[in-house]
């Protein structure tokens, strides 16, 4: 993680002096319920249905011990004992209290964490891989480039009240693993053909109720423009945005409305007039962030590991477990481990205070004591020495953790949904846990390969629907739930909206849906290596449609 | 009433009359004037004596002021909403690429919550919004000592100077 200055800490320390004089004037009657919430929104506070929510910032899924063991205070003191990952690398808790928001913020100051802009039409917590800086297929590490991001919108006075939320995405690898074409911004590092370092930018991708890919506004732009580009793309989204209708206030709508030639000319013609101004990023800045950005004293140490390749040989539940859930490092002699949030009957994401204090220690006995938390709602020990794989293995099972899902059809996104959104048309978890029931036999889901399954409680895709292989969204059916299924979707590249394969059904015809069109596919693999994905690709969604509805009349299921 | 206008950090009355033409009008009165009536009327308001003030909406163009600083006293920036944030980025436009360097005013929806962000983008004046108080709202001007972005109150961005 990136270790604050002086002035880093004073910024959020003050923030949290002003969000405490607005709550204070909230409660004391002298600022009224609407001028109060664009506020808390900022502050990463929303009200739900049971109580407050409060989203802490976890900028680009860095996260050390010590600040995961102060969640866990947190979600001691102030919750019900648990916390939720969300699907933008941030914690969530569901039950705070109002009056205690400026005391969490205050406590969570003192490790250098903040809710800051993690709701609300602004800026939000920018993301990235979350191997960034450790991944094998890596080009450029792109912690750097999100700090300055990060500072850079942090309290930008400009861009504050947006149209709508606005959130960017950085990739540096060969695989993008930060869903870079689904975002307003998506950042790829790349480099010139003369060596030169840059960024190809895309604009305009998102997923809600009208989900797009983004489109390349720039091919290259150099490393020192990145900030004044930001600005150009920034100003004229807040100047042009449509604010008359909320659903169609993102740059996604702005760009598809305009024409992407039309957006990019009045982004290029802003950025003359900023480009190489004051803004421009100096070589210092990014020298001082990478050395305040811990770079970690890797030993000097064998690639494989005797125990370690036995292991592999004898014991199967550590032979699935490794090859889902551990990751190439780019250092010989390490990996990442993922610990799986995902276990059958636990909500996906969900971590409770006790977990997050054993996964802590974890950090500091293999490791550095640095955590990631993934977009899939799951928490990475990344610098795991290889002969400790089987230690961390136990360790991670007596916690319930070492579910050996990762990518697989039980690592279920969802999103909180209607237990405790009040948006949502329905609810996830339990639709979730159905389906982790439904294919909890691990020979069957290792059968079944790669495939990422996304279930979302309304359009507002908090769960990323569009983009599973298999997605799942909930909707309203004259005060009832119903669920629409797309298949063919992707979140890597080539990125890929899935399509509704029919009438929504019921929550318990969900899994036998699913179910059905699992064994279609099983019959129409190539090898195994063609995954569910690949085989919709090939043969489009008509027999999976067919598997689902058959011959049962249409009329049969309500059509929403 | 006390004012509610907050001008350089000062509290400030205000002089300014809001006219369409300028017919009728006393000479030396300090006239507002919107940004269509001033396009329409400029010869004839420039040849007036009093001093000259436009005041834009979320949707008006800065740069159709680009000619007329050299007699423009005050622009008016209109809030509907303080959560329509487009006057943030009129305000830098006006005094970044137009040059204007007279009183720029946020009006409407402006209360104390917004000073901080508005002073940064250049506004240096603040009509606040009925039932504020501008001793409350004067205090959050300095909410932060420190901010990262380059901006109208301090061009270079924090980095810039980090390095001193
Ligand atoms: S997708 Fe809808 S239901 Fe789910 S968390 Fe987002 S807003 Fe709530």
């Amino acid at each position: 993680m990136y270790f604050y200055d002086d002035i880093d800490q004073r910024i959020i320390d003050e923030r949290v002096a002003q969000f405490r004089d607005q709550t204070n004037r909230y409660l004391a009657g002298r600022l009224s319920e609407e001028d109060f919430r664009p506020h808390r929104l900022q502050n990463g506070l929303y009200i739900q249905r049971h109580a407050p929510m409060l989203r802490v910032a976890i900028p680009y899924g860095v996260l050390s011990s010590r600040q995961l063991r102060m969640l866990a205070q947190v979600a001691r003191t102030y919750d019900r004992g648990f916390g939720h990952f969300t699907t933008r690398q941030n914690m969530q808790f569901n039950w705070p209290k109002l009056e205690d928001v400026p005391q969490i913020l205050a406590d969570l100051a003192t490790v250098q964490m903040h809710a800051i802009q993690t709701s609300g039409n602004c800026i939000r917590n920018t993301t990235t891989d979350h191997f960034a800086g450790v991944a094998g297929d890596e080009l450029l590490d792109p912690r750097p480039y999100c700090e300055l991001i990060r500072q850079w919108s942090t309290f930008h006075p400009e861009f504050a009240f947006l149209p709508r939320k606005f959130k960017i995405a950085v990739n540096g690898a060969v695989h993008d693993r930060a869903a870079t074409r689904v975002h307003d911004i998506g950042i790829d590092l790349v480099r010139a053909a003369d060596g030169a370092l840059g960024y190809r930018i895309l604009v305009g991708g998102g997923l809600g109720r009208t989900p797009l890919i983004g489109q390349v506004i720039r091919e290259f732009l150099p490393e020192r423009h990145l900030l004044t580009y930001l600005d150009a793309v920034l100003r004229v989204y807040n100047r042009f945005g449509r604010r008359d209708n909320k659903y169609k206030a993102r740059i996604k709508i702005l760009v598809k409305e305009r024409g992407l030639a039309v957006f990019q000319a009045a982004v290029e013609e802003e950025w003359s007039h900023l480009m190489d101004g004051p803004a421009t990023v100096v070589p210092e800045e990014l020298a001082r962030i990478r050395s305040r950005i811990a770079v970690h004293p890797y030993a000097t140490l064998p690639a494989t590991d005797a125990g370690v390749e036995r292991m592999l040989q004898e014991d199967v539940a550590f032979r699935r477990w490794h090859q889902r859930n551990v990751f190439a490092h780019k250092v010989a002699g390490y990996a990442c481990v993922t610990l799986s949030l995902k276990s059958t009957g636990v909500a996906p994401g969900d971590i409770s205070a006790d977990a997050m204090d054993a996964v802590a220690a974890l950090a500091d006995h293999h490791g550095f004591g640095e955590l990631r938390v993934s977009h899939e709602q799951n928490l990475i020990l990344p610098d795991v020495p290889v002969a400790e794989l089987p230690t961390v293995f136990a360790a991670a099972r007596a916690l319930g953790l070492a579910h050996p899902n990762v990518g697989m059809i039980t690592n279920i996104i969802a999103c909180p949904g209607g237990d405790y959104c009040s948006l949502a048309n329905a609810r996830s978890i339990p639709v979730a846990q159905a389906l982790q029931e439904r294919f909890d036999d691990l020979d069957y889901q290792y059968d079944i390969g790669e495939l990422d399954l996304n279930i979302s409680g309304c359009m507002n895709a908090c769960g990323h629907h569009h983009v599973g292989h298999i997605g799942i969204l909930g909707v309203d059916k004259h005060g009832e739930e119903f669920y629409q299924v797309t298949i063919g979707g992707s979140q890597t590249a080539p990125a890929a909206l899935g399509r509704v394969i029919g009438p929504s059904l019921k929550q318990d015809e969900v899994p036998d849906a699913v179910e059905r069109m699992i064994d279609r596919y099983l019959g129409l693999r190539d090898s195994e290596v063609e995954r569910f994905v690949d085989v919709v690709a090939r043969v489009g969604i008509e027999p999976f449609k067919e598997s689902v509805y058959g011959l049962k009349a249409h009329s049969s299921t309500p059509t929403v | 009433m006390a004012s509610r206008l907050i001008h350089q950090r000062r509290l400030s009355d205000d002089t300014w009359r809001v006219a369409q033409t300028p017919a009728g009008l006393p000479a030396d009165a300090d006239a507002l004037v919107s940004l269509a009536d001033w396009l329409a009327h400029r010869d004839a308001w420039r040849a007036r004596g009093g001093r000259l003030g436009v005041a834009l909406e979320p949707a008006d163009d800065p740069l159709a002021l680009s000619d007329d600083l050299d007699c423009l006293a005050l622009v008016t920036v209109n809030f509907p909403a303080f959560t329509d944030g487009r006057g943030y980025s009129t305000a830098r436009l006006l005094r970044e690429r137009v040059g204007y360097a007279g009183q720029l005013r946020a009006v409407g929806d402006v209360f104390k919550d917004q000073l901080f962000y508005l002073s940064r983008v250049g506004f240096d004046a603040f009509l606040l919004r009925e039932g504020e108080t501008a001793d409350d709202a004067l205090a959050a001007l300095d909410t932060f000592s420190e901010a990262y972005q380059a901006s109208v109150e301090r061009p270079e961005p924090l980095f810039r100077r980090r390095l001193g």
